[in-house]
């Protein structure tokens, strides 16, 4: 039983590292009170739906990002609908690589697509890292 | 099969969900849910006019049961926007009585005022949350007070409206979420 609550321990101190360190929002608490006995994994299925278009849209745009000269309007709209995926699960440093991005897009400078979007990668693989290790023992 | 039915007999919403977000379709489509209404969710405004038998096209609609009371779609979609779709909607002699909302990530004002210049009911900020899908419905049901179809959807009870209130005191509500299921998964309250 001391296990037991250590894992609970564990597990709420997970969560609660997503929102110190600004991984997540109030968004997260919004998704888990959809949650019930009836639908017990929403929140996870949610998630594993934002991975794949996340994966989808990751891959799109750094296709898009090797062309020359780059469609700045184009990188815009697929980064537009990550962005939004994003929202909807309250990935809050993303979105914000995400909006730096789009501003980089409007400005039409290339090098800070280019490195803000290194950036990005580096913190949605993190992100989904501590999200995967949360459900895991969840 | 004959449109849902609450246990007091009376019809559900139905709300017709247009989003080409899978993860977006997914949250309004259990948000509506549980607010307990019909859902049925669809990526582009292809479908959906398609669905709701625009132009005399074949439609999936069957008689009264599966008739649409809501719309509710996202601005940005590739193909046709929300505000083609609100617009092809409100042109149509069968369909313009529907009322419709728009849901956008971006608040940009004049886009805000063309769509209600168009007739759009709302004006929804994503992400959309439970407490604005319960003001839609409220608002909604008020709005066609005069139906006497929506009387009787007034009728519904919606046990999870409870939770909003005082849970432990009602009989039909059978789940309280943060406590019993949690992500946390804290051990059961007996």
């Amino acid at each position: 039983m001391e296990r037991n609550h250590h894992l609970h321990r564990q597990l709420a101190n997970l969560r609660q590292s997503f929102f110190d360190q600004g991984y997540l929002d109030e968004q997260l608490i919004q998704l888990e009170e959809l949650q019930d006995d009836a639908n017990p994994n929403f929140v996870e299925e949610v998630v594993t739906l934002f991975y794949k278009d996340s994966a989808r849209l990751i891959h799109s745009i750094d296709q898009a990002l090797e062309k020359n000269p780059l469609d700045f309007a184009k990188l815009d709209s697929h980064m537009h609908q990550f962005q939004g995926s994003n929202s909807s699960i309250g990935a809050k440093k993303v979105k914000t690589e995400c909006t730096q991005f789009r501003e980089y897009c409007r400005a039409g400078n290339v090098e800070g697509c280019k490195r803000t979007f290194q950036q990005l990668k580096r913190e949605y693989a993190l992100l989904k890292t501590k999200l995967e290790a949360y459900f895991e023992v969840a | 099969m004959a449109g849902d039915y609450s246990l007091s007999g009376a019809q559900e919403l139905h709300v017709l969900a247009v989003d080409d977000s899978h993860v977006d379709r997914k949250v309004i489509e259990r948000l509506l849910k549980i607010s307990c209404c019909k859902v049925t969710a669809v990526e582009s405004g292809r479908m959906a006019l398609q669905y709701l038998g625009f132009d005399g096209e074949k439609s999936s609609l069957g008689i009264d049961e599966l008739k649409v009371n809501l719309i509710m779609t996202d601005y940005s979609m590739p193909g046709m926007t929300g505000y083609e779709l609100l617009k092809k909607i409100k042109g149509s002699s069968t369909l313009s009585k529907i009322p419709v909302v728009i849901m956008s990530s971006e608040k940009i004002l004049a886009r805000i005022d063309r769509c209600l210049e168009e007739g759009a009911k709302e004006f929804l900020q994503k992400p959309v949350k439970l407490s604005d899908v319960k003001r839609l419905k409220d608002f909604i049901l008020r709005g066609e007070n005069d139906n006497k179809e929506t009387e009787e959807m007034k009728q519904v009870s919606c046990p999870r409206k409870r939770k909003l209130q005082d849970c432990s005191s009602s009989p039909k509500c059978s789940s309280t979420p943060l406590l019993k299921h949690s992500l946390l998964k804290h051990p059961k309250i007996a």
